[in-house]
Order: C-alpha cells, then structure tokens, then sequence
C-alpha cells in the first residue's frame, strides 16, 4: 500500500516538473514549485524522514514560494525565449537520463535491508546514540554531534549565501532616502480580515517555531526548521501591517546581529571544545557528564543555527522588498 | 463493538470527505471563471477538510494525535476562507470582474 502511494506520488512529481519545465509563465512556475515541494515533502514522509519532510515543507512550500514571488514581484512574468542551442541542449539531457536510468539498475532495491546506507554506519549510530548523547531523536543526534561538520559548513553556507544576496540587491539603492514609495496601498493594510487574522496567527506560528527548535531532540525538528518558521512569522506580519513596521519591530541592524552570533555561537561551541582540551565540535567536555555536556552543546547549536537561519531568511526578503522594480 | 461503531463511523466520515474533495477538484476544473471556480474550491477547504480530519481524529481516539489534528483543523477553519478572500480581493483588484454570464477571465485577454 505504501509503495503504491509512493508511486502514484513520484508520478505526480514527474508530471510537476514536466509542467514546470514546459510553463513560459513564471508565476504559475512559482506556484507549481511550491506543489512539486509538498509533494516532495509527503514522500519524504512516507519514506519516515520526517526532519526532512518538515524542512522541505517549511523551507521549499513555504519560504522559497515568497522569495520567489519577491523577485517576480521586481521582474515580469513571462520568461524570455532563448532557443539557441536547443538541439545541443536536448543531446546532454538525454544522454544524462540514459546514463542515469543505467546507474540505476546497479543500485540496491526500495526497502532493501542489506542496502549499503543500511549497513555502514547507520546502525552504529542508532546503537551508540542511547548511550553517548541520550536523545529520541537519532537524527538530530548525528546532524548536530556525529557529523557536526557537516552542519557547520551548512550553516556557514547559509550565512555566505545571505550575505552574497544582500550584496547583490542593494547595490543600486545604497545611501540615505532610498526608498520614496509611498506607505498606502501596498499590501493588505487595508483590508480588515487578513489583518485580522494576521495578528492573531503570528503569536502562534512564533510559539510553533520555538517549539520546533527546543522540541528537535525529542522529536522531528530543529534549528533549520525553527528558522524557517520564525522567518514565516515575520514574512506574515510584513504582509499585513507593511514592511516598515516589521523593520521598526525588527531592524536590520538585529537581523545582521543574528546572522552573525549564529555562525559565531556554533563555531565558538566548536572551539569551546578545544579550550577544554579535547577536539574541534565535541562537546562532551563541556560539562563535568558528557552525556550533559552532548545535551548543552547540540542546545547552542541548534540555536545557532535557528539565529543564522532567521537572519539569513529575513535579509533576503527585506532586501528583496526594499528594491524598486526594474 | 464499541470499535466496530467507532470505525464504521470514521469510514463514512472519510468517505464524504473524499467525495467532498473530489466535488471541489471538478469543480475547480469545470467552472467558467475565476470566483465561481474558488467557490467550488472552497467545498475541499471547509467540508472535505473538516470531514477527513474528524475521521482520522476518531481513528486516533482520545490522544495527543487527535488534539493535534483538531488544532490543525481549527487552523484550517481560520485561514483557508482568509486566504479565499485575499485572493478574491486581489482577484478583483487586477480587473477581473465578477460576471457569472460568461467566462471573465478569458475574454480579459493576455
């Protein structure tokens, strides 16, 4: 049954990417981007990744969806035609997909318990983590302490990437009285209902992302995630009340702040761990258990990240607001 | 029997949410323009949705899942007909007007 599921999923997949593919409008694009991630999300799910599913949804359906729509809103709608190399094009995609489709039939069968993801080192994490960090959450366990590399680099991915779109968009519209647009009209200030419900969501969507940053060890979540949500909260509440009053709530200058302790919390966590003298990123020194330690060094760090994630996010949208259209 | 009642209950619950569901993606298929085509959008916000929740609610019986899936119902009842009515609103705001006698938004041109 749930292979059934997961094919008639994949099959939606395939039949959104080819619409995205063939669309010219790039609107419709966006939103079918937006499907093509739920979708990807709920497979994730079935598959029992629900850390993944949850970034996906929160991250992919939700996040990129706006940023999009933010930088349709500065360009137009339609997609330019550039017809080319079209035939050179079609030879490279289609001798991709060959040598894929040929890659695949040395790969180990869907569920195959003697798959090799199954039998290199997952099942010395699930057999460790109970007794070297003690959490529910295996997942969190190896994404924040057993490869905490990995996730250094990503969050340092995420603060270089923020940094590099804020260079981009505020090129032209740098120095003081930069933006002359007039406050009303814009959005949905006007509107009653929206407005309405806009303040009464955000509260809550702001309690559901602390929950999903102090909930990760526990159950499906993180800072990732919690980022994410945070973010959304924020993006609402620009919706509705205009972009000038989440600054004055907000300012950039807090944003940047963010941005920066996150990245600099994680790594100075990592070298707290030498200090104490044992190596890069291992926090069993920091307390006098290790097993407390592991617990007090995945906390920071999940908070780093959650902090670079909701800077990073929030910079990207305000930049992408503070642009005049082209 | 008293699961028997329980599950007969929530078959049929998810049953009419899934014709409710089903009725609204025709809908939104067959409809001439845009407002009648969120009308029939919105059977599957309201009655598919609150159907297939409060029969999955009584498949997980008296538990921390039902309680959750009940906030998630009551979130959906607050914002799917706040979301119609921004889109609605936007809808009108780009000139597309409401004229049930013909297809608006394709006489409106590219």
């Amino acid at each position: 049954m749930t292979v059934l599921f997961g094919i008639f999923l994949l099959t939606l997949l395939v039949i959104t990417a080819v619409a995205i593919v063939h669309t010219r409008n790039l609107f419709v694009a966006v939103m079918l981007l937006g499907i093509f991630s739920l979708l990807i999300a709920i497979n994730f799910f079935i598959l029992d990744a629900a850390d993944v599913a949850l970034t996906e949804a929160a991250v992919g359906a939700g996040i990129s969806t706006v940023l999009f729509l933010g930088a349709l809103a500065l360009t137009t709608e339609r997609e330019r035609l550039g017809t080319q190399h079209r035939w050179l094009s079609l030879v490279v995609v289609t001798s991709a997909t060959l040598v894929l489709l040929y890659a695949t039939f040395d790969k180990p069968l869907f569920g195959d318990p003697d798959a090799p993801v199954h039998q290199h080192v997952a099942p010395w994490y699930l057999e460790k983590t109970p007794e070297y960090i003690d959490i529910p959450n295996v997942v969190t366990a190896v994404l924040a302490s057993f490869r905490g590399y990995d996730t250094l680099g990503e969050v340092f991915v995420v603060f270089t990437a923020g940094i590099g779109v804020m260079f981009l968009l505020s090129a032209h519209s740098g120095g003081p009285g930069r933006r002359k647009r007039e406050a009303s009209g814009i959005g949905l200030r006007e509107h009653l209902i929206p407005r309405v419900v806009g303040r009464l969501l955000v509260p809550f969507i702001l309690l559901f992302g602390l929950y999903v940053q102090f909930h990760g060890d526990f159950g499906p979540g993180g800072g990732f995630q919690a980022g994410a949500l945070i973010a959304a909260a924020f993006i609402l509440y620009a919706l509705v009340e205009g972009e000038d009053r989440t600054l004055a709530a907000l300012p950039q200058n807090a944003l940047n702040a963010l941005m920066v302790c996150g990245a600099l919390l994680y790594g100075g966590v990592g070298l707290a761990g030498i200090v104490l003298g044992s190596s890069f990123l291992d926090y069993s020194v920091l307390s006098a258990d290790p097993v407390a330690g592991q617990h007090l060094g995945i906390i920071l760090i999940e908070a780093g990240v959650g902090m670079t994630v909701t800077g990073v996010l929030l910079s990207i949208f305000h930049a992408f607001a503070a642009r005049d259209r082209i | 029997m008293m699961e028997i009642v329980l599950n007969v209950l929530s078959w049929i619950l998810l049953s009419a949410g899934g014709v409710f569901v089903l009725i609204g993606g025709i809908g939104a298929l067959r409809m001439p323009n845009l407002y009648t085509r969120m009308h029939a959008a919105s059977v599957t916000d309201t009655m598919g949705a609150a159907l297939v929740l409060l029969g999955v609610m009584l498949q997980a019986g008296l538990t921390l899942a039902s309680i959750k899936l009940g906030a998630i119902l009551l979130f959906l009842l607050i914002t799917s007909p706040t979301a119609s009515y921004a889109l609605a609103s936007a809808a009108l705001l780009a000139g597309i007007k409401p004229d049930a006698g013909r297809a608006a938004d394709e006489t409106r041109g590219p």
